[in-house]
């Protein structure tokens, strides 16, 4: 089955325009030495029926949707509105080409000018891109954003920065003469503040804070943007955890100078981690070291009000080797999906469905520290996930878990090697009190 | 026609379009106090469900798209996105999946980036391929990035990188977050790249040449093999961009013209939706000896089934939260085992005939700078217009809307000027070609008896000519409450 | 045609030298080829350039230009108000467009440029 939309007397007679017998003549220009001359050896073709049959078993295949998990680690399970997949599903937004051509692409230029409203409104800031590809490159842009703007080579990044965040970072600066060092976290679980002060210098162009950070505490980003100013030091601000920004206070209120993160909390599934939707912004001043498509409103020859790609000059088709990232193709139908998501939410919806959030992830904790031998590891307000330590090696009392159904959190060993029996969790306003109730019930069996 | 304001302009306090079940656990009245908590989201929108719905409904009509007609867009690869492949990448086995669930909860999800893997190694003649990167730029970034490591294992990671005039801007964009200085090799009067130029720029300093092929001007690099070896011969690697792949598949193979590393673009030649500027995905193949270099973590086959592998001491580390774009990579898949091998071939073979059915059509009325056989695309420029009437190839694109077409590539490769490059792909019918052949030829007329119109152009679409200077002289990249 | 007051560069700047002081601009050829200026990146004040040094960009909407130091020379003066009006470049690229003043380290350095008839047959080689 192919995708060809041509009858045998259109493919006869188009040949017989261009002035050739056959399509292997047009392939004349390839030396013959490099000609295949067999069959690709991939599986014979299915057809619609056939193809349905072997994903459906590919996707059974999957059995975690089995299980009751309480998963988060910069990914997060939250209700989905109607709207959002029956919107996004429309051929208007799914096959249209990058807007280039404004006059014909209204719909997807206004849609990101809403989105990059929300993300300013959200996070604070006065500008915001129209996607990055995911949290982690938002990270990395994010820092290499604050080199560019200061032009100081070595970066503070915070050691309870999201594990895969901070192995992109150290990917996309491996090979810009960049050097990174960690700043650690104390007994609350957030950044060590007295560490930050030793650590700044003027070789410093910045810190990067996760905030709520990978243990799901909160933390004083105002204290940190104060300290890395009183150094001439940028302030990045990480997000994993979109949905925060309903309730909690923004970085942008705190001075942070560029906020990133990753909105998939906005109407994206899990989907085995992507795609997902990287964010950036940033302080008017530094607008054009901003990387990443902007959309900007402007008016037509008739005075109409029109929404255009703009500042492209920063960008890899015009700039080259100069420009701010070399990024092209985005994560635009993601951020569509997250515009609608918000604007169905609205402002009461996503301030209650975060609340929720903070309720129930603090009844969890509340609860299962109440089992023997269990306790919050730190003692930092957290949003909606919490690290617990256990009497025992963490990942054996997962295991435990698993095979009553359950999935427990994430065994925090393999990120951080001195937290050998401590798991970190996520609870969300889509987990039921009863969820939480039986989760606290098999770990008190499993700790017996 | 409703003017679809803003949904800040609908917006109104007290309007609802979602309710949350009530809380079910019991509500800490104090949990806000001592955190630092914001009195509200000033000016976030509020909006019913009915209001929404019209909002987005109405602006998708102002789109122009794939399903509503033909995008002749050079090196785009805007081929139709069947529609299986949509339904099979929402399946919950899926969309539900967490990255970091346990591997044997997740099988399924392994099988698919082992299939494609695979399958891509075998379209593409190369040993070993990454899923990682979302998109043809952070693959090629990768790519160069796997070269560098290498190399710096071999003692001497180099200093610069060679693309061709006639390049995508990407190009030495990644080159140069690599840490390499860009050069670039002419192309020559064949509109490809020119050996002797080659041969004098490829010393032991360079890391890699970055070569499109076919490249951006739809022509076969014949002498493939020639570059590789000048490459090869004083150790550096070959990069393919891997763009133009729609002229090859089931054709000939990178792998087999002597190219180290490529990144395809999933949603170029393996038709999945471009969604008005992504998600995309940009995997990356290899030769064997640049596989240890490859991102972590790599998925590999464990007994009876699959897993990830961390332990990969060499690697460049991640490009990605996870492991890539995964539900597009689902997709690939679907239309990868839709195809089968004989359908991948017949994409190259009719891309090839639609993109040479257009340019014998349309090459008395417009300037072919290259005249050199192309395969899958073909690139004019408005010489002709522009010499006797003063008409850019800007003017003839804004036309275009009027014919209900959507405008080509204009912006490079930089070595055409007023180019104009055409990609039809393989998907398209007879009778859609027609009309766009149609269209193009009655605005060559244009613009011979009537320059003004084209210069006007667009007349009758939702917005007209945009001030794109305004737009970027005073930026407005977000709307402000009039009242604050 | 052009000023012949002036010296100009291959790269299409032009320099008034004015006692010790250079005056600095891009000709009427470039901002005609670069099209509506949108933005110029200034140099600070006080920075010191080598002949050919970079000493800012010039953003249209779909090009941008690198403005390249004709003599070398410390930066006295720049023209703020193209911050706010950049589009006086293109209105009046001879005259209120100018860009920099530098302090030349040696007059010499304009020795080596051409000469206002020099230029206009550059340009004429150029459209060929």
């Amino acid at each position: 089955m192919s995708y060809i939309a041509l009858s045998d007397k259109d493919k006869k007679e188009m040949l017989e325009r261009i002035g050739v017998a056959s399509i292997e003549e047009l392939y004349g220009c390839l030396p013959d030495e490099l000609k295949l001359g067999r069959r690709l050896r991939v599986p014979e073709a299915k057809s619609e029926p056939e193809l349905e049959r072997s994903f459906d078993a590919l996707a059974a295949r999957n059995t975690y949707p089995r299980f009751l998990s309480f998963l988060g680690a910069g990914v997060y399970r939250h209700f989905i509105p109607a709207t959002v997949d029956y919107l996004s599903a429309r051929s208007e937004f799914v096959t249209p080409y990058t807007p280039y051509q404004p006059e014909v692409s209204q719909g997807t230029l206004q849609i990101i000018f809403e989105y990059q409203t929300l993300v300013c409104q959200l996070t604070g800031m006065d500008i915001s891109n129209a996607s990055l590809y995911d949290g982690a490159m938002a990270a990395a842009e994010g820092v290499l954003m604050a080199q560019r703007l200061n032009s100081r080579n070595k970066v503070l990044v915070a050691r309870s920065l999201h594990p895969q965040y901070r192995e992109t970072i150290k990917t996309y600066t491996r090979n810009l003469g960049l050097v990174i060092e960690e700043v650690g976290f104390g007994d609350c679980g957030g950044l060590k503040s007295a560490e930050l002060e030793a650590k700044l210098g003027p070789d410093v162009c910045g810190i990067i804070v996760q905030s709520p950070n990978f243990f799901g505490v909160v933390e004083d980003v105002a204290k940190v943007v104060d300290i890395a100013h009183r150094h001439q030091a940028l302030a990045i601000v990480a997000v994993a955890e979109a949905v925060s920004l309903g309730i909690l206070e923004s970085p942008g209120r705190f001075g942070a100078d560029i906020v990133c993160g990753e909105a998939q909390s906005f109407g994206l599934a899990p989907g085995f981690g992507g795609p997902f939707l990287g964010f950036m912004a940033c302080k008017k001043e530094h607008l054009r070291q901003l990387p990443g498509r902007l959309t900007g409103q402007t008016k037509d020859v008739d005075g109409r009000r029109g929404f255009v790609l703009t500042l492209s000059t920063r960008e890899q088709h015009i700039r080259r080797e100069k420009a701010t990232s070399n990024i092209c193709t985005n994560q635009a139908w993601c951020a569509l999906r997250a515009t609608i998501f918000l604007e169905t939410l609205g402002h009461d919806g996503l301030r209650e469905m975060a609340v929720q959030n903070l309720q129930k992830a603090a009844y969890a904790a509340e609860t299962l520290a109440k089992v023997k031998g269990v306790r919050l590891k730190f003692s930092g307000r957290f949003f909606n996930e919490f690290v617990l330590e256990l009497p025992k090696n963490a990942q054996a009392v997962l295991d435990a878990l698993k095979a009553k159904g359950l999935l427990g959190g994430l065994a925090l060993e393999r990120y951080y090697p001195e937290l050998r029996q401590d798991v970190l969790l996520n609870v969300t306003e889509a987990h039921p009190k009863d969820d939480i109730d039986k989760l606290a019930v098999a770990l008190r069996e499993v700790l017996r | 026609m409703i003017r679809e304001p803003l949904i800040f302009e609908i917006s109104d306090k007290g309007k609802r379009a979602f309710a949350l079940p009530k809380l079910d656990v019991p509500e800490k009245k104090d949990l806000l106090a001592g955190l630092a908590v914001r009195s509200e989201i000033r000016d976030f929108p509020q909006a019913s469900e009915v209001e929404i719905v019209r909002h987005f409904t109405r602006l998708s009509q102002q789109n122009y798209c794939v399903d509503l007609g033909f995008y002749p867009l050079g090196s785009c690869t805007m081929k139709y996105n069947p529609k299986i492949n949509e339904k099979v990448a929402v399946h919950p086995g899926f969309i539900q999946s967490h990255p970091l669930a346990p591997e044997d909860l997740v099988q399924g999800n392994l099988e698919v980036l082992k299939l494609v893997e695979d399958a891509l190694s075998e379209i593409a003649g190369m040993d070993a391929f990454t899923l990682q990167p979302s998109a043809g730029a952070q693959g090629e970034l990768t790519g160069m990035m796997v070269i560098r490591a290498c190399l710096e294992d071999r003692g001497d990671p180099r200093k610069f990188v060679l693309i061709p005039d006639s390049a995508h801007g990407t190009n030495p964009s990644s080159a140069h977050l690599c840490g390499y200085t860009v050069q670039e090799v002419r192309s020559n009067e064949n509109g490809t790249v020119d050996l002797e130029d080659l041969s004098k720029r490829m010393t032991g300093d360079v890391a890699a040449l970055m070569v499109t092929n076919p490249n951006t001007l739809g022509v076969f690099e014949y002498d493939i093999k020639k570059i590789a070896d000048i490459v090869h011969a004083k150790g550096g690697f070959l990069y393919m961009d891997g763009a133009n792949m729609n002229a090859l598949t089931g054709i000939c193979r990178p792998g087999d013209m002597g190219v180290d590393v490529i990144h395809i673009n999933l949603h170029k030649t393996f038709s999945t939706p471009h969604g008005g500027g992504g998600p995309g995905s940009g995997p990356v193949g290899v030769k064997k000896v640049l596989e240890p270099y490859l991102p972590v973590p790599r998925v590999v086959r464990k007994g009876s089934g699959f897993g990830l592998e961390f332990d990969r001491p060499k690697s460049i580390g991640r490009v990605h939260s996870f492991y890539g774009n995964f539900l597009v990579i689902v997709k690939a898949l679907a239309y990868i085992q839709t195809l089968g091998p004989d359908g991948l071939k017949e994409i190259a073979e009719i891309a090839v005939l639609n993109a040479n059915y257009i340019r014998r059509s349309l090459d008395k009325d417009y300037h072919l700078k290259y005249t050199t056989p192309t395969l899958h695309e073909c690139v004019f420029s408005d010489k002709f217009q522009k010499d006797a009437h003063g008409v850019t190839n800007l003017d003839i694109a804004k036309r275009l809307i009027d014919y209900g077409v959507h405008p080509p590539t204009m912006s490079f490769p930089l070595i055409v000027h007023g180019a104009l490059m055409i990609e039809p792909t393989e998907t398209e019918s007879r009778r859609d070609l027609d009309f766009f052949i149609e269209a193009m030829t009655k605005i060559a007329q244009e613009a011979k008896d009537d320059p003004a119109v084209l210069k006007a152009a667009p007349h009758h679409s939702y917005v007209r000519r945009l001030d794109e200077t305004a737009a970027a002289r005073n930026p407005v990249l977000k709307w402000e409450n009039p009242g604050s | 045609m052009y000023p012949s007051h002036s010296r100009y560069t291959k790269d299409h700047e032009w320099v008034e030298p004015k006692g010790d002081i250079a005056v600095v601009g891009i000709t009427d050829y470039a901002q005609n080829h670069l099209g509506d200026v949108v933005y110029i990146d200034l140099p600070a004040i006080g920075k010191v350039l080598d002949i050919h040094a970079t000493i800012g960009s010039i953003e249209s909407v779909k090009a941008v230009s690198e403005i390249f130091s004709p003599v070398s020379g410390e930066v006295v003066e720049v023209n703020s108000h193209l911050n706010n009006a950049p589009e006086v470049i293109n209105q009046d690229p001879h005259g209120k467009g100018w860009i920099c003043k530098l302090k030349m380290k040696n007059k010499a350095d304009l020795d080596v440029l051409m000469t206002a008839g020099d230029y206009e047959k550059y340009l004429e080689g150029l459209e060929g």
